[in-house]
Formats: C-alpha cells, sequence, structure tokens
C-alpha cells in the first residue's frame, strides 16, 4: 500500500478541456437531432420556435461545461457529454411522446425546467463546494436522514397517488408536488456509508470466528448490514419495492466490498438478503404476481398490459426502430417515466437501445475510473458508490423493462420523466466530477521536501491509511 | 482497494452484458411472434391505415385505399359500391377483422406475398415505402349490376359462371350491406354498423351465393337426369308417373306440381314439365349411391372454387326409399349454394367438363405489372359428353315449352330448369333456376328465398341479357 514516492512516477493527466467541449456540442446535438427529426416526421415541418428550443438545450449544455472547464479543469472529459446525451435524448423523447396526446401534457417543458435546475445546482455545488471531503464525517446523521427519506413514502399524509398507479410505495406528495424521496436518500447513503466505511474499514477487515469453515467477521462488525438488511425487508415489504430494496442494500454491501476487500461481504450480504427476499416472495402473494409478470406475462394479458405493450412497441420498432415520431410509444402507459427505455426501443430500435447502454456502460466506467484514480478513500468509496448505483438503477429498469428481470419502479437515469430523479442525479454528477478533478490534478508537494530515511532514525509506523491508499 | 475496485467494474460489465445480450436474444427470439400477435395494435393499426391494394373489376376499382392525411390511419378503405360487391369482397374492419376477397388475398393486397418479394426489395431499395398489390377479379360489373337490379329487394342470390374457363361473372346476394360503414375509422360507428347488420333477424351478412345451402328442389332433377342418362336410360324412356305416388313406408303422398297427367312420361317430357312422381320414381329405381356419385361428381359434399371457400353442398346417405324419392326431387336434405347449381348446369352445357370455377383472374404488382394470371382448372368430368349433350338438349325444352319458356332469349340457345323447393320451416317456398346460354357459354344460378309473383327465371334472363 505504501511506496517511496521517490520511485512512483508523477503522472500529469492532461485537461482535455475541449475534447469535453467537442464531445459536449455532439452530446447536445443528439438530443436537438432528436427533436428535430421528430417534428419533421410528423408534420413535414419545424415548430415555429425550434430556434430557441434549440438554443436553450445548446446553452444549458455549454453553461455546464464551462463550469467545468472553470472550477474543474482536470475532471474527466466524457461523463458530462455522456450525461447531457442521455438528458437530451431523454427530454425529446418526452416531448416526442407529449405529441401523442391531445392535450399535450406538455411534460418536455417541465423536464427542461427541471433540467435547468438540475444544471443550475450542479454548478452551485461546483462553486460552493471545493473540495468533497468536507462531506465526510456524518456517518449516522446521514444514515438517520437517508433512512427517514427512504421510508417516508410510508407516511399515509404524504401518499402520492402515484403510488397506487404503479403499485409501490416509492413516492410522496408535498403541496402537490409528487417526488421519489429515494432519490435523494441515494445521495445521503451513499455519503453516510462512504463516511462510515472510511472510518470502520480496519475494524471490518479484521476475522471472527469460522462457521463451518467460513472465516466469518467479528459479530459486533454484523451490526451495520444487519441494520441495512433489516432496512432492505421493511422497505420491501411495505413499499412494495424490490427495486429500491435491492438498491440500497446492493450499494451498501458494494461499498462495504470496495472499503475492505473482502469477498465474504458480499456472500453474507447476498444470502442474507437472497433469504428474506425468498421468504417474503413465498408469503407475500403480490411478489409471486411480479414474478409471474415477469416470467409469463402473457398469462394475464389484463393485468400486465404496460409490460406487454412496451414488448409490442419493442417487437414492431425492430433492429432499426419506426424512426423518431413514427412509432406509437404512447400506447405503453406511463411511457414516458419507467418505459422510456422501451419508447427508444420502439423508434430507434434495438440499435438506438443498445447505443443509450452503451453510453450509460461509458458513463458507469468513467466514474469507476475516477473512483480509481482518487488517492482518498473517501473519494474511492463515494465514487465507486455513486457508479455503482447508476450501474444498479440502469440494470434494474432497463432490465426490467426487457423483461431481463421483474419489473421495478426504479427511474432511468437523466432520461425518465421526474425533477426529483433529475436533480439528485445532477448533483451525483457533479461529485463525481469533483472527485474526478482533485484526483488528476498535478498533485501539489506530493514529494515531501525532506524524505526520512528510515535507515537513519528510528521511526514509528504511522498509520497513512486515513489519509492515502 | 483498487484491486476490488476493479472487482466492482467487472460485475458492472457482467450487468451491462447481460442487459445487451438480453436485448438482442429478445430481438432474435420474441419479434415474430409479438408482430404477429393480435392484440399488437401497433401492427394491426400500421397495416390497417396501410397502402392497401385495390380490388378491380374490368379494370375498376370496387374497392380502394385512399390517403386520409392523418395519422395513426395513413389510409382508408372505400368500397365504392358497398351493397353490390359486399360477398364478393367481404369486409376489413379494424374491430372485426377481414372477410372475403380481403381475407383470401390479404398478403397480396397488402404486398406481403411470396410472388411480390422483388417489388418488395425494389422499393426498400428505392426508398419508396412498398405499396399493396391489386387483384383483379373476374366479376363483369354490368351483369353483377344486372343480377343485383333483377333481383330487386327480394331476398336472394344469384351466381353466373363461364362455365369454360370457370370465371364468376356474377355473385350477388340481397338483401346486403355497405361494407364501408364497417371500415370506418370512427370505431363506435363500425360498432353500431356491426351490431345493426348481425342484430336479430338481420341477414344482410348472410352470402346466400356461395355460404348458405338451400333445398334446390326440381333443378336436381338435373342431377337424377344425368345419373339416369349415364345409366342406361334416355330421353325417351317411358317413366311411370302417377299423379299421386304413395312413398313406400311412408304416409306422405307424392303429387305433381304441374299437370303431367295420371300415366307415363317420357324422361324428357318429366323434366320439361317438371314431374315430381317420374323423377321420384327414377331416383328410387337407380338408388342413393348412383345419384350420390353423379352429385359428387358436380361438386357436391365439397367446397367449390378456387379463391373463395364456398359452403359445401349437400347430398345425403343412409336414406330410406321414401326419402331417396323427395331427395330425388330436391327435398329432404339435399340443400346446395346457388354457385353449385350453376355449376351443374354450366357442366352439362360444357360437355360434362366441370370447370373450378374462380374469382381472381389477376395479381398485379403496386406499379401494375402482371404478377400472376389464373389459368382455367377441370375439376372433373361429370358426364360423357354425348349424355351431356343430350341433357343440354332436354334443358333447352324445359325454355321453349315447359316450364322455363319465361327465361326465353330470341336468338339464343336457352336450356334450363326451374325449381320450387318447400321449406322445412314453412312460410313460403324458395324459387330456382338454373340455366345456360350457349351462345354466351355462361351458366346462371337464380335462388329467391321466397317465392312471390315473381320467380327465379325471369331474372336469370335479365342476367343473360346483359352479358356482353
Amino acid at each position: 500500500m505504501m511506496s517511496t514516492p521517490n520511485s512512483q512516477p508523477v503522472v500529469i493527466y492532461r485537461k482535455r478541456r475541449n475534447a469535453e467541449l467537442a464531445l459536449c456540442l455532439l452530446a447536445a446535438a443528439f438530443g436537438i437531432g432528436g427533436y428535430l427529426i421528430t417534428h419533421l416526421n410528423r408534420d413535414a415541418a419545424l415548430p415555429s420556435n425550434w430556434i430557441a428550443v434549440s438554443a436553450i438545450w445548446l446553452a444549458i449544455c455549454i453553461a455546464a461545461h464551462l463550469v467545468v472547464r472553470l472550477k474543474l479543469p482536470y475532471a474527466d472529459p466524457v461523463i458530462l457529454p455522456c450525461v447531457l446525451a442521455l438528458n437530451g435524448l431523454g427530454l425529446a423523447m418526452i416531448h416526442r411522446l407529449d405529441m401523442s396526446f391531445d392535450p399535450s401534457p406538455n411534460a418536455a417543458t417541465m423536464q427542461l425546467i427541471w433540467t435547468a435546475i438540475g444544471v443550475a445546482l450542479f454548478a452551485v455545488t461546483l462553486f460552493y463546494l471545493r473540495d468533497y471531503r468536507v462531506l465526510q464525517g456524518f456517518s449516522y446523521i446521514l444514515f438517520i436522514v437517508g433512512m427517514i427519506l427512504l421510508l417516508l413514502p410510508l407516511l399515509p399524509f404524504l401518499s402520492s397517488p402515484n403510488n397506487a398507479a404503479n403499485g409501490s410505495q416509492i413516492w410522496i406528495q408535498i403541496a402537490g408536488y409528487s417526488f421519489q424521496p429515494a432519490e435523494i436518500a441515494k445521495i445521503v447513503l451513499t455519503l453516510a456509508f462512504a463516511s462510515y466505511l472510511t472510518e470502520n474499514r480496519d475494524l471490518l477487515q479484521l476475522a471472527g470466528r469460522r462457521v463451518f469453515g467460513f472465516q466469518m467477521p467479528r459479530m459486533r462488525d454484523l451490526i451495520p448490514v444487519g441494520v441495512m438488511w433489516a432496512a432492505a425487508v421493511v422497505v420491501l415489504i411495505f413499499q412494495n419495492d424490490l427495486g429500491t430494496s435491492l438498491l440500497f442494500f446492493g450499494l451498501f454491501v458494494m461499498m462495504l466490498f470496495v472499503a475492505t476487500s473482502q469477498v465474504r461481504w458480499v456472500i453474507i450480504g447476498v444470502s442474507a438478503f437472497a433469504v428474506a427476499a425468498y421468504v417474503i416472495g413465498q408469503l407475500a402473494p403480490h411478489v409471486a404476481t411480479r414474478v409471474s409478470s415477469w416470467l409469463d406475462p402473457f398469462s394475464n394479458y389484463e393485468a400486465n398490459y404496460q409490460i406487454i405493450t412496451a414488448q409490442f412497441g419493442m417487437a414492431w420498432g425492430g433492429l432499426f426502430g419506426r424512426g423518431w415520431g413514427q412509432g406509437r410509444p404512447g400506447l405503453t402507459p406511463v411511457a414516458s417515466s419507467d418505459f422510456i427505455s422501451a419508447a427508444i426501443g420502439e423508434e430507434l430500435g434495438l440499435v438506438g437501445l443498445v447505443a443509450v447502454i452503451l453510453i450509460y456502460l461509458l458513463m458507469v466506467a468513467r466514474g469507476l475510473r475516477a473512483a480509481l484514480t482518487s488517492t482518498v478513500i473517501f473519494g474511492k468509496l463515494l465514487a465507486s458508490g455513486f457508479s455503482f448505483i447508476f450501474a444498479l438503477q440502469i440494470f434494474a429498469i432497463i432490465g426490467g423493462v426487457t423483461r431481463l428481470l421483474p419489473l421495478t419502479g426504479l427511474t432511468t437515469p437523466f432520461m425518465s420523466q421526474g425533477g426529483s430523479s433529475l436533480v439528485a442525479n445532477w448533483l451525483i454528477v457533479a461529485i463525481l466530477l469533483l472527485i474526478s478533478h482533485q484526483a488528476r490534478r498535478p498533485q501539489v508537494a506530493t514529494v515531501p521536501a525532506t524524505v526520512a530515511n528510515l535507515a537513519d532514525d528510528e521511526t514509528s509506523l504511522i498509520n497513512l491509511n486515513e489519509g492515502t491508499a | 482497494m483498487n484491486k476490488s475496485i476493479r472487482g466492482v467494474a467487472l460485475f458492472v460489465g457482467v450487468m451491462f452484458l447481460a442487459l445487451l445480450i438480453n436485448a438482442t436474444a429478445s430481438y432474435w427470439i420474441r419479434t415474430d411472434d409479438l408482430v404477429n400477435d393480435a392484440r399488437n395494435t401497433r401492427v394491426r393499426d400500421e397495416e390497417f391505415g396501410g397502402p392497401r391494394g385495390p380490388i378491380l373489376a374490368a379494370n375498376t376499382p370496387i374497392v380502394q385505399s385512399v390517403p386520409t392525411g392523418t395519422t395513426p390511419y395513413a389510409y382508408q378503405r372505400q368500397y365504392l359500391d358497398g351493397p353490390l360487391y359486399a360477398p364478393v369482397t367481404g369486409y376489413y374492419s379494424y374491430i372485426y377483422g377481414r372477410s372475403g376477397l380481403e381475407q383470401e388475398f390479404n398478403a397480396e393486397l397488402t404486398g406481403q406475398a411470396d410472388s411480390q418479394f422483388t417489388q418488395r426489395i425494389l422499393d426498400t431499395l428505392a426508398g419508396r415505402s412498398p405499396a399493396g398489390g391489386q387483384v383483379l377479379t373476374t366479376i363483369q360489373p354490368k351483369v353483377q349490376q344486372a343480377a343485383w337490379d333483377a333481383l330487386g329487394n327480394q331476398e336472394g342470390a344469384a351466381v353466373a359462371i363461364d362455365y369454360q374457363t370457370g370465371a364468376i361473372l356474377a355473385w350477388v346476394s340481397t338483401p346486403s350491406f355497405d361494407v364501408s360503414q364497417l371500415a370506418s375509422l370512427d370505431f363506435p360507428a363500425t360498432q353500431a354498423a356491426w351490431d345493426q347488420f348481425t342484430a336479430d333477424g338481420s341477414t344482410v351478412m348472410n352470402d346466400r351465393a356461395t355460404q348458405e345451402i338451400n333445398a334446390p328442389g326440381s333443378t336436381f332433377k338435373l342431377v337424377v337426369a344425368a345419373t339416369a342418362l349415364a345409366n342406361g336410360y334416355t330421353p325417351d324412356s317411358v317413366i311411370d308417373t302417377p299423379q299421386a305416388l304413395q312413398l313406400p313406408q311412408s304416409t306422405h303422398q307424392l303429387s305433381n306440381l304441374a299437370a303431367c297427367g295420371n300415366t307415363t312420361k317420357t324422361m324428357d317430357q318429366a323434366l320439361t314439365l317438371s314431374c315430381n312422381t317420374s323423377f321420384a320414381n327414377i331416383g328410387m329405381a337407380l338408388g342413393e349411391d348412383k345419384i350420390k356419385a353423379q352429385a359428387e361428381a358436380f361438386g357436391f359434399n365439397s367446397s367449390l372454387g378456387d379463391g373463395l371457400t364456398s359452403a359445401a353442398s349437400v347430398y345425403p346417405t343412409g336414406m330410406s326409399q321414401a326419402e331417396l324419392a323427395m331427395a330425388s326431387i330436391g327435398q329432404f336434405d339435399v340443400a346446395t349454394t346457388p354457385l353449385q347449381m350453376a355449376v351443374v348446369a354450366g357442366a352439362i352445357a360444357n360437355g360434362g367438363t366441370v370447370m373450378e370455377p374462380y374469382i381472381v383472374q389477376e395479381i398485379r404488382g403496386s406499379n401494375e405489372s402482371v404478377l400472376s394470371t389464373h389459368q382455367p382448372v377441370v375439376r372433373g368430368q361429370a358426364m360423357t359428353q354425348a349424355n351431356a349433350a343430350t341433357l343440354a338438349e332436354m334443358m333447352t325444352h324445359v325454355i321453349k315449352s315447359g316450364t322455363g319458356t319465361a327465361a326465353q332469349i330470341s336468338g339464343m340457345t336457352v336450356g334450363g330448369k326451374t325449381g320450387t323447393a318447400e321449406t322445412s320451416v314453412g312460410g313460403g317456398d324458395h324459387s330456382w333456376f338454373t340455366g345456360y346460354i350457349a351462345e354466351k357459354h355462361v351458366a346462371v344460378a337464380v335462388y329467391l328465398a321466397t317465392e312471390t309473383t315473381t320467380t327465379a327465371t325471369p331474372i336469370a334472363r335479365s342476367i343473360m341479357e346483359a352479358l356482353p
């Protein structure tokens, strides 16, 4: 883990801001292109305000880039363009879905406003959060806040009509506005886990007794896993949402693994969750319904209409899709949120859907790259946590829509209609870029002026784990 | 720690790989089933609103699709004279599916038939959206219209066939319905129209020409006469013809409707005057098996037609002598379509050769190029040429001096047979005529559900007079 600084070659990362700008312009072109092609295909004419709309989106893209250029010149140049491409495609598809309905729900305008708010908060974060390490150290408070957010939808007076619509208790409604508190909880809990694990990773690595030849951790170290497991079970039972439950428990287990490098935590976590999920599945009839609607949706056409009609749409789209505006994704209920990837599959085809999945993969891979590059444990945990939660979310929702997994009520990051998800994800990107920037910028005074010569003095071992890896 | 992050990266890679493999595998494995599922409204709407090819009669569209300029249905199906051609074209409805030619030639009309493969490729390469093919029917609009006008507001049907080729020149069933109402893009209106057409007591959607079988009455005597000629009878064979015939093992007495006397008649006279007791005696003498074989040679007990699916006409088996006697005058359980009776008359006029009736002459591509042309198909030889000529000659006597004088056309050789069948449910008798006009080599069959002051015979003459 430690090495003599002298022997290590100093890597100077290039800023690559111009590359990022070029990619951002390309990404902006995706959204604008989708928007314009939809109108040309449907009306053979562009709307009167197309210049203004395109200019607004281009301005948002360039503004986001300029903030990064100004504040995080060494940040990864690929993450932001990926996010802008996905956000733009989402906007274009939501606008396209608006056109399926008369009167138009005008959801795209709201989504554009939320995007602007998200980018604004992104900018504010980058201007005021100079160093993400100030977020470290509030693990218990953050954990409690996160859990409260997660369980908020269970309070009856906050219940949102959206819950009844898709059968899981993951929405709340305050003053007429619905949002998913789990989206904010994502950030809060990732911060909490990263803080907690940074402080306690040494303890968690200690060995406990062997059980059946399996090296268990110490019993007291199992308490946090137990607490998270209990929380996941509560979410699963009371919110009827396997997706959210799996998301947070999976996040925690994965961060535990990253922090300790011990596979046993994964084995313990996965088996505990599998047992709970199996038992609940045996006891709760709605779980069996979910599973049957996954394995054999046609056995109950009426109940599984949404997933079936999404399959119809994607099959009709075929390899290359019907083209922007020429499919009928509006036939799928709530296509603009949970099923936006099905709308992509219908109009842009398998090819388009695969492209979107690959953009997500690129984004996640770049986030993990930031985790690898970072020299700060808290940063490594935070970056890998955020990247993984994106990956898990994408896997669960696109996997659900394409019938790889049972369907869950998760959002498709940056694409699904919904303000809470969009804003939360933009904040996550801000922190990811910050970690990346701090990891890639030339390290000031990495080589101490005087190097201690171990041969000269009697030295004591200094635990550097707190700061470096 | 980097090692475990790389482990996470590997796991993420596996998750995304699973997504990509699943999406691709779904495309290969599930697409066909999902696209062909009848509940896939996207596909159904696309086809329903697609540029479906026209159905033509004498090169003039009788059904066509016209652009609407709206979505999702870019085209609207128009039935230009819906009631007149309803039994031929069938309907194409969003809610109720397809029937008739719209069903039989759906692949050709949508451009998806194998014969249109090259056209599809060329259209795709040229960037044109593939258009449906054209279906040219054998219907002669003038003859069709004449049959329609002659039937008027009576319940009945008429069929005219070129007996040398089998081409169906007229195919009418009355009363009929406006097919356009079922093809409407206004689905509640479609539903209302359907409910009205199919309401209790409404029979407008019944195709009496090819789908309904009814007792043929005395027109069936042609089949019995054909059997008799094949079994040693001649037109001059003398047949016992009492005014009333006590049927064996039955209380039923069969009597003659026409003035046939109370002694004997030659078979020729018996056919001309349509004497029931003569043909009951011939039938009982011949036996069920021989008549059945002759009936089946004409097409009974199987579906007739190429490009259409007609109901099979019925000649029953296992009859008692009394039942056989009744069957020999086209009663009891004998039941036929007008199409079948036209085929009988046509085969007799055609030297005994039964031509398979057909309705589609040509399939054309969207660019009018001929993709396939129908070649006449011989269904079989029902009679020897000599016997057929004899029976055809006997049929002219019916028109000259018998029950069919109303079908006389000056200067033309017309042969035929009239019929009146008692309906089992009562409420009036069916009226039939089947015959041929030699100069036009056309056979005609007319059926009226209820005989009124007009019978089927003058209607048949109107149709024959309209022939080009």
